[in-house]
């Protein structure tokens, strides 16, 4: 997903600007090269992206070595050319163990952002399209939903449901729901009163047609901006609850479960907690900026 | 005038009312109907440690009054709860209401700190970044924020106690023995809801300073300071408010983490234990705890509104 998500930087600004001129093929990539060559810091967060997903799809290309093995010889060794990452206190390399973590992390986030995406997704445009009183139940559901933190929510969800990953992804997704409702009633209702969805109607479209085929795709893109949005805060709450001790057990790497090993010796071994930690933020901002870049800059560039 | 005031006060506390049942109503869904068994959660005695047998868990299913119908339940809960009764904790069958309350200061001291930190930190960084002259240091401040948010609560925390307590032994890691172990959590407590004050008003103090009120004053010869401090900030003041309204719920989140990272007693603490332990009174008693504080901090915050606005006390009664 995120995968494809990338892509869109490049691709979807040419979907959404069909206009009567077209711009040729070779104006579109000067335009696109001049748009990237002022950005560096997007070129820079679409690497870190690519490389993320690289090592959350095929980990064994960026860090062949085994995660699991350690060479208790070489614990706690500071980053060196060797271990890029440093060690840690069993002697498995680092790096090594974020890249192969990096695939449960990935995997969570996903399946968050997902979850929170077709629930919420589901209720504003049932809430925006049907109106009246099924809007009002279920935008006062979203305010409570709103009302309790989504970490606490998160949390109550894992009581329920108990430890684990899926859990975790669960637990994020529906917690985060609810933006996700807000924003998709507000553009179902701005996409309702157009003109071509009155003119659907009086050809005598039956509404489930009209809903699918001309509401939902014209409402879907300032959702898909705030998924992207949404998948840097997914990953934020992914590894918070992974830190706090409620993803995989112990030996299989996970993000925020790597920082949480590195607490005993953040003392005297700096690398331990400290480099997974700084993986997570770089994504999270890679992710960041990228959301920035979809929500506009591309259309405001010309 | 009284009159509209006081619909908008009761408007405005019904909503308040309504909204904790809700969430109440919520946990109890989440908690206590979700897992399918809420007993067999409980007395699987966590995730873990050792399962009871049938006998005690019968005894136990009696005891939480879960051998009834659900509707039954959930009323004979719900009444309870009104009354302050939210059940005893599982864990060590202490009642969850005090189990709260011996937790309550230690975070009520710890968030409150954050609290008044994030509104200055943010509050002084957005006045600096619009007043700024400078196109390079406004850049650099107006950054600042989305590189707060970006950082993972434990990470700001971490690094802050490599820094001070480790590298400057200037404040201690772990505990809360005196005020000087209060001020790394705080501090990593307060730096991303800051970051939200500051993104929000800095970009209403940009849209207040482009109101005609204000090139009217800057043509009286009120100084750039002057007009900041008297004029734009008092108008840029209502979304940064309305944020820190929201940011109350964010902050009792956020001691879970950073209780945790720095080993503070506390309700984040307590509420870890609680998850670990599927400890479900204590939980629900944490959720709706939390919602009741949300609901609160923006009623108060509702409350403020006509003070800085009289406005919209008149409008609230179309």
């Amino acid at each position: 997903m995120t995968e494809l998500l990338i892509h869109e930087t490049a691709a979807r600004p040419t979907t959404a600007t069909v206009s009567p001129t077209r711009e040729p093929r070779a104006v579109r990539l000067r335009r696109a090269g001049r748009f990237a060559l002022t950005r560096p810091g997007l070129v820079l967060s679409s690497l870190v992206v690519v490389l993320v997903v690289v090592s959350a799809f095929a980990p064994g290309l960026l860090a062949p070595a085994d995660p699991l093995l350690g060479v208790p010889a070489d614990k706690l060794q500071a980053p060196s050319a060797a271990h890029w990452f440093g060690t840690d206190y069993l002697g498995r390399d680092l790096y090594t163990r974020v890249v192969h973590g990096a695939a449960l992390s990935l995997q969570a986030t996903v399946i968050a952002v997902a979850v929170a995406l077709v629930l919420g997704g589901l209720i504003g445009l049932l809430a925006g399209f049907v109106g009246r009183w099924v809007d009002e139940a279920l935008m006062r559901f979203v305010d409570v939903l709103l009302a309790i933190p989504p970490l606490l929510l998160s949390l109550a969800l894992i009581t329920a449901l108990g430890y684990g990953t899926l859990n975790i992804a669960l637990a994020v997704g529906v917690a985060s729901a609810s933006s996700f409702a807000r924003v998709m009633r507000s553009e179902t209702m701005r996409v309702r009163r157009s003109t071509y969805v009155e003119a659907a109607r009086s050809v005598g479209t039956r509404w489930w047609v009209s809903l699918a085929r001309h509401v939902l795709p014209n409402a879907a893109r300032p959702v898909l901006v705030l998924a992207v949005l949404e998948f840097g805060l997914a990953v934020l709450a992914v590894s918070s609850l992974s830190f706090l001790g409620y993803g995989v057990p112990p030996p299989a790497p996970e993000w925020g479960g790597l920082v949480a090993e590195g607490r005993n010796y953040l003392a005297t071994s700096w690398w331990v907690c400290t480099m997974p930690g700084l993986t997570i933020a770089a994504t999270v901002l890679a992710v960041n900026r990228i959301s920035r870049a979809l929500d506009g800059e591309w259309g405001r560039s010309r | 005038m009284t009159n509209p005031t006081a619909r908008y006060l009761l408007r405005r506390v019904g909503l308040a009312v309504g909204v904790l049942w809700a969430a109440y109503t919520v946990s109890y869904v989440v908690l206590y109907l979700l897992p399918g068994d809420a007993v067999e959660t409980m007395a699987s005695g966590g995730l873990d440690g050792e399962p009871l047998g049938p006998a005690e868990m019968a005894a136990l299913r009696a005891r939480y009054g879960l051998d009834q119908p659900i509707l039954v339940q959930y009323g004979k809960a719900l009444w309870a709860a009104l009354g302050g009764d939210f059940g005893v904790s599982v864990q060590n069958g202490q009642d969850v209401l005090s189990a709260m309350g011996d937790a309550l200061p230690s975070t009520l001291a710890l968030a409150g700190t954050a609290l008044v930190l994030a509104v200055l930190l943010g509050t002084g960084l957005a006045i600096v970044a619009t007043c700024t002259r400078s196109r390079w240091l406004r850049q650099a401040l107006l950054s600042l924020p989305s590189l707060a948010v970006s950082l993972p609560v434990f990470l700001i925390g971490l690094l802050l106690v490599q820094a001070f307590s480790f590298g400057l032994g200037w404040f201690p890691s772990v505990g809360a023995k005196g005020p000087s172990a209060l001020v790394l959590p705080a501090v990593t407590l307060a730096l991303p809801l800051g970051a939200q004050v500051a993104q929000v008003l800095a970009a209403s103090l940009d849209r207040a300073l482009d109101e005609p009120y204000v090139t009217t004053a800057r043509a009286k010869g009120v100084g750039r300071v002057g007009i900041h401090l008297g004029h734009a900030l008092r108008n840029a003041a209502l979304p940064a408010l309305t944020v820190v309204g929201l940011l109350v719920g964010q902050l009792l989140a956020g001691t879970v983490v950073v209780e945790t990272v720095f080993t503070r007693p506390g309700i984040g603490r307590l509420t870890v234990s609680a998850v670990s332990y599927q400890d479900i009174p204590l939980v629900q008693g944490i959720v709706v705890f939390a919602a009741a504080v949300f609901v609160a901090a923006n009623l108060l915050v509702d409350l403020v509104y006509p003070l800085l606005d009289p406005r919209i006390a008149q409008g609230a009664t179309r």
